[in-house]
């Protein structure tokens, strides 16, 4: 059991890595006045088979061969559930994957969404050859955060670098706190 | 709300210092385990004082990269590090204090701290 949301977010969002894929799309789209909250996890990977993608919530499904457990996604639809939300995957061979868990905002059980820009920071740092988009929504107000925006401001300086990582984790914080002001 | 005018600047500050990061020569590989295991034990704090520790050291040599499950899940946040010409060292139940500790004495100094590897964990 993950103890807030973004972790969740990080280790879902590890399996989009592990599909190959070269762009990961995560939305956290907060909306006060219906009382939900929606994480969506997005990949141009090598996506599954209907078979693999009805399975996958299955604590004892997994392509790995090493042991015969996989509970990433498991975790993530429960916390959903807990909350009265769910979870909704689609998938195609060849194409991709959507990770959709909807959430109830104000209900008891659901987890802090916690640090996101340390999961998309996270990912950054370590996966030089993938691009991630991290869209966060609150009410009417949104910001985007963009790796393929960024790295072509940075021009030949990479993305992993400590000070461009650090600029990340920041623009991310300070606009989601931003967003949040404006619609109170 | 900050701006991407704003890395541009840090871009133009940085193109000044760079240069120096080029050699990778002796690189030492600091490697995280990040699978649902490590994620729950707390690996992403562990990831993120390894990070800040060698950015304020300025150690160019050493490389911090992720993995998925090695399968001692009990023991997690796991941590490898090899460096060329020595024996790889697994650390095992890290937290952000102990990274920036084996940072220190492990990374700038050369000394293994013995206490924190998974030799000492598993007696």
């Amino acid at each position: 059991m993950m103890q807030e949301l973004s972790l969740n977010v990080l280790d879902v969002a590890e399996n989009s890595v592990r599909a190959g894929a070269t762009l990961i799309g995560i939305e956290v789209d907060e909306q006060p006045k219906d009382d939900r909250l929606i994480i969506t996890i997005t990949d141009n990977g090598c996506g599954m088979t209907a078979e693999q993608t009805a399975h996958v919530t299955d604590p004892f499904f997994t392509t790995r061969t090493t042991r015969k457990v996989g509970l990433g996604v498991p975790f993530f639809k429960m916390a959903a559930e807990l909350t009265g939300g769910s979870l909704h995957m689609e998938s195609q061979p060849g194409q991709g994957t959507t990770v959709t868990a909807s959430f109830g905002l104000s209900h008891i059980d659901r987890m802090p969404l916690g640090d996101m820009a340390g999961t998309v920071c996270s990912l950054i740092q370590c996966n030089p050859a993938i691009d991630f988009v991290y869209t966060r929504r609150y009410g009417e107000h949104s910001f985007v955060a963009d790796t393929r925006e960024f790295r072509k401001t940075l021009g030949e300086i990479p993305l992993q670098t400590p000070e461009v990582l650090a600029f990340i984790g920041e623009f991310i914080r300070e606009n989601s706190a931003e967003i949040q002001t404006q619609c109170n | 709300m900050k701006s991407l005018a704003e890395l541009q600047a840090l871009r133009d500050k940085m193109r000044n210092s760079m240069g120096i990061r080029a050699d990778d020569s002796g690189n030492i590989r600091v490697v995280v385990g990040m699978a649902t295991c490590g994620i729950a034990a707390g690996a992403r704090p562990v990831l993120q004082a390894f990070t800040d520790e060698v950015a304020k050291r300025g150690l160019h040599n050493v490389t911090i990269a992720q993995t998925g499950c090695i399968g001692i899940c009990q023991y997690e946040p796991v941590v490898e590090i090899t460096e060329p010409g020595k024996e790889k060292v697994t650390y095992v139940k890290m937290t952000a204090e102990k990274a920036a500790q084996v940072v220190s004495n492990h990374l700038v100094n050369g000394n293994v701290m013995t206490e924190y590897t998974i030799g000492a964990a598993a007696k």
